[in-house]
């Protein structure tokens, strides 16, 4: 019963408090970016738009930052990326790099 | 867990499953249920088809919408503008049907019975649901400009701000105009769909008369005291590309038209144009209304931004340009897709008897052409605020294309491809 006690105390801590997150989270987020990036990140081919499907965590998550940067210069990306917390960008990142 | 019996681990589990659920943690159960979505447009689409893929097939989705084919209101303007053409915005819902298992009737909606939980259709029948969403875009208020108010002065006088016949006839009345006609687009007071919307068609027929018509011009008579989106951009377009063909009248409020004349009624004034094309001010779709859930202004519906629901009545969700928006929020086909997923989203929890995601996040861009191949943007990104229970607007992110540029226009295709998808593929 142990198991029990420790499922049920991180539940409750969970839902104590304020922000508890949802187990779908970095779904729900990476979800946010597929109306450019297509869904799951499968961009339409030939469409101009970058697929974020299966690219590795570190990739994806190194562009994002030189987006929010400025370094990487961009037409849109940079105002969108500063929009994310960096907690959020990570999520969104290991998502996309679970993707097949 | 290895040194437990798979018995006694079951037993656990449930006990473990009863204390989430009382405590409103994320439990192990499965969402099942049936949703009906009101409208097939950017919105419902998009929550249909995310509904049937997040759940893994276990919730079942009947989706209602009126027409045979979705069309994108998004890039309409290139079609009044003669560059691109129906077929180019018209997407099928097979799709939907084939590939996601959404049920799609074409029918329509008579009244949503929300103490029931049940529909009925125009075609006869009723369907009850579990949870029910409207996405049902917006109506016009005829009556707020009288002369447009019947059959006939609409059949002459489009508004084409909903794509589809409107959008062909406005194209047709365009082409058959004389050089050196005048074709004068009234825009409503905000909030309206789509705000750089018709600034974008004042640009791109613009761009058509240029090359087409030389000597005719585009008049905008704007009910607002100045340009809504991307002002900016647009003025310094008009005044690059369109000085001699695009005026632009602040104020200019239409109360009431001459159809036979083709003459705009302001308040001080009167236009007339060769092509008149009036957007009349509207609101949420009348089956939101007719629903009895609560409006605001008597107009958009009011919903909780955790799970789009309306504040009044449990189990209707409602999303896309019928709702009140939060913050700097525009009424969009882009927003709409983020309600959708928002929803089903939250839905999906709710029916697995879970809180739905408390920090939920959507963003916007819109892209707007100012010729037929030169584009201008803007975005933002909105996230859940718990202090005032709405999504705000993230101080510092988003904001307007540099310049107009041909790299925009291709990014706005590219968009407007992958958006029609990720609704409908």
């Amino acid at each position: 019963m142990k198991r029990l006690t420790a499922i049920a105390a991180v539940c409750l801590l969970a839902s104590a408090g304020a922000h508890a997150a949802d187990p779908n989270l970095g779904r729900n987020l990476a979800a946010t970016c597929a109306n450019c990036h297509g869904t799951n990140g499968k961009a339409v081919p030939g469409g101009g738009m970058d697929s974020l499907a299966g690219e590795s965590k570190a990739k994806l998550l190194q562009k994002l930052a030189d987006f929010k940067s400025g370094d990487k210069p961009a037409s849109i990306m940079h105002q969108i990326t500063k929009g994310y917390t960096d907690e959020q960008l990570s999520l969104i990142a290991d998502y996309y790099a679970a993707q097949k | 867990m290895m040194l437990m019996k798979r018995r006694d681990f079951l037993k656990a589990a449930a006990a473990a499953g009863a204390m989430a659920s009382l405590y409103g943690c994320a439990g192990g159960n499965k969402a099942g249920g049936h949703v009906v979505v009101v409208g097939g447009g950017f919105g419902g689409a998009t929550v249909a088809k995310y509904l049937r893929m997040w759940s893994e097939g276990s919730v079942q989705v009947t989706l209602i919408e009126r027409n045979p084919a979705f069309v994108s209101c998004p890039i309409s303007n290139l079609v009044i503008a003669g560059t691109k053409s129906m077929e180019d915005i018209t997407v099928s819902y097979d799709n939907l049907k084939s590939k996601w298992g959404v049920r799609v009737l074409q029918d329509d909606v008579l009244a949503v019975d929300t103490a029931k939980r049940s529909v009925k259709l125009a075609k006869g029948g009723e369907m009850s649901y579990d949870r029910i969403v409207l996405s049902p875009g917006i109506d016009f208020m005829f009556d707020q400009i009288p002369g447009l108010n019947n059959a006939a002065a609409q059949e002459k006088i489009m508004h084409a701000w909903k794509a589809g016949p409107q959008t062909v006839t406005l194209r047709k009345q365009l082409e058959a105009m004389k050089d050196g006609g005048t074709f004068a687009i009234a825009i409503p007071k905000a909030p309206y769909r789509c705000p750089p919307g018709p600034y974008e068609r004042a640009c791109v027929v613009a761009d058509y008369f240029k090359k087409n018509k030389p000597k005719s011009k585009v008049v905008i008579l704007d009910a607002n005291e100045d340009v809504q989106s991307k002002k900016g951009l647009f003025v310094k377009a008009w005044n690059d590309l369109y000085k001699d063909t695009i005026e632009y009248r602040p104020n200019s409020e239409v109360k009431d038209i001459e159809v036979a004349s083709n003459t705009a009624i302001l308040e001080f004034d009167k236009f007339k144009a060769d092509v008149l094309n009036v957007i009349p001010p509207h609101r949420a779709g009348n089956i939101a209304a007719q629903s009895g859930i609560k409006l605001i202004n008597n107009r958009w519906v009011d919903v909780d931004w955790l799970t789009m629901e309306s504040t009044s009545t449990p189990g209707v969700h409602v999303i896309g340009d019928a709702i009140f928006p939060a913050p700097t929020m525009p009424k969009s086909g882009h927003m709409a897709n983020q309600h959708g997923k928002l929803t089903a989203a939250a839905i999906i929890n709710l029916l697995a008897g879970q809180a739905p995601n408390p920090t939920p996040v959507v963003m916007n861009t819109c892209y707007s052409f100012v010729d037929a191949k030169n584009a201008i943007h803007v975005a933002s990104i909105h996230q859940y605020d718990a202090a005032t229970k709405l999504v705000q607007p993230v101080k510092g992110a988003g904001g307007v294309s540099a310049a107009r540029n041909e790299l925009e226009g291709k990014a706005a295709m590219g968009w407007a491809k992958n958006i029609w998808a990720d609704m409908l593929a």
